[in-house]
């Protein structure tokens, strides 16, 4: 039954607080029309989402988005650093190849996005089969390191909110 | 004090946009300047913003909400059109 | 309002200042087209988001208005940063292709 009405509940609350946040106000009124909004679009495009993520344990995603955003401020301080201090081309610029054991499409996703915003990676391609990222780095001395770093700090995070 | 510190931001922010308007002109590739331009809205969503503090209204927030989106889906299928050779298959 | 939220404000105002210069001189300065991805991604990203936070706690301290719709630009950025950068250097990569080929 609630699952013909809301096929995605975690989207429809996340549209109830789009809306809220767009209409800038807390009020009863903008709450039902939230609500109205999100259930109707979330049935509407249903249809091209037929599978539902499953996200589980949000202590562990807040802990994730923690880390994550931990990560951002370091990683622009030290492409603050890189593009002041340092002769562009001493860069140690290079392709590194992180082998993949997520397995689902969201966790992939999440763990590209999250390479993107983090210190000196960028993900630039997933192999046909999806069992690897190719990533470049800005200035990397170790890349083994690199690869082991991505892996453990937010694979295995991943990993366990996006079974 | 608030009054300084938007002026030097947003003479920050000119200079950061004459930066991008350079590598706007001399490219060398189509995804640089492609670039530049997706770097030069986020720059100007940050001038909108800075006026709106100076004058206390807070009226243009739409305005840079529809700049983030509309700089958004033009990248996109920008980078489509690089990559496809047409936009809508 | 008082001294020390004049001061946090202008703290935020000028971090994110400085953070949007770093990206910018990013993208002019570094050499190679997917070196010049990493400015912009990363550091105008943030940047933007110290100067919203700070419009928002200057609507909040200053006029008293409770106002968190800025909080919808930081999100929609931070999630689209990773998606252009991602198929600007895909482009980049099939361009270079081609033009090996």
């Amino acid at each position: 039954m609630i699952e013909r009405i809301l096929p995605h509940p975690v989207l429809a609350a996340v549209l109830v607080v789009v809306w809220i946040m767009l209409v800038n106000a807390l009020t009863p009124g903008s709450v039902v029309m939230g609500i109205i909004v999100a259930t109707v679009v979330s049935k509407l495009t249903s249809i091209y989402w037929p599978e539902r993520a499953k996200i589980g344990r949000p202590l562990l995603v807040a802990e994730y988005l923690g880390v994550v955003l931990y990560d951002i401020v370091v990683s622009s301080l030290q492409v603050a650093y890189l593009v002041l201090f340092r002769n562009p081309h001493t860069l140690r610029s290079q392709f590194i190849t992180v082998p993949l054991d997520a397995r689902t499409p969201e966790a992939i996703v999440a763990l590209a996005g999250t390479i993107t915003l983090t210190p000196g990676t960028l993900s630039v391609d997933v192999s046909e089969d999806m069992r690897s990222l190719s990533v470049h780095c800005l200035d990397v001395a170790d890349p083994a390191a690199a690869i082991g770093d991505i892996k453990q700090r937010y694979e295995q995070r991943l990993m366990r909110i996006l079974t | 004090m608030i009054a300084y510190a938007i002026a030097v931001t947003a003479a920050a922010i000119s200079l950061s946009i004459v930066l991008n308007l350079w590598r706007l002109l001399i490219g060398p590739t189509s995804t640089d300047r492609l670039l530049a331009l997706d770097t030069m809205v986020i720059n100007s969503i940050a001038l909108i913003v800075l006026f709106g503090m100076s004058y206390a209204t807070f009226i243009y927030f739409e305005a840079a909400l529809l700049f983030a989106m509309v700089a958004f889906v033009a990248t996109i299928s920008f980078c489509k059109y690089l990559l496809r050779g047409n936009v809508i298959e | 309002m008082s001294v020390f939220s004049e001061l946090l404000i202008s703290a935020l105002l000028l971090i994110g200042a400085a953070f949007m210069l770093v990206g910018s001189l990013g993208l002019a300065r570094l050499a190679d087209p997917l070196q010049r991805l990493h400015g912009p991604t990363k550091a105008t990203t943030l940047g933007i988001s110290a100067i919203l936070v700070a419009s928002m706690l200057y609507q909040y301290l200053g006029h008293g208005k409770l106002s968190f719709h800025e909080f919808l630009i930081v999100f929609f950025l931070f999630i689209t940063a990773p998606i252009s950068a991602h198929l600007l250097a895909k482009a980049y990569l099939h361009i270079r292709r081609v033009e090996r080929d």
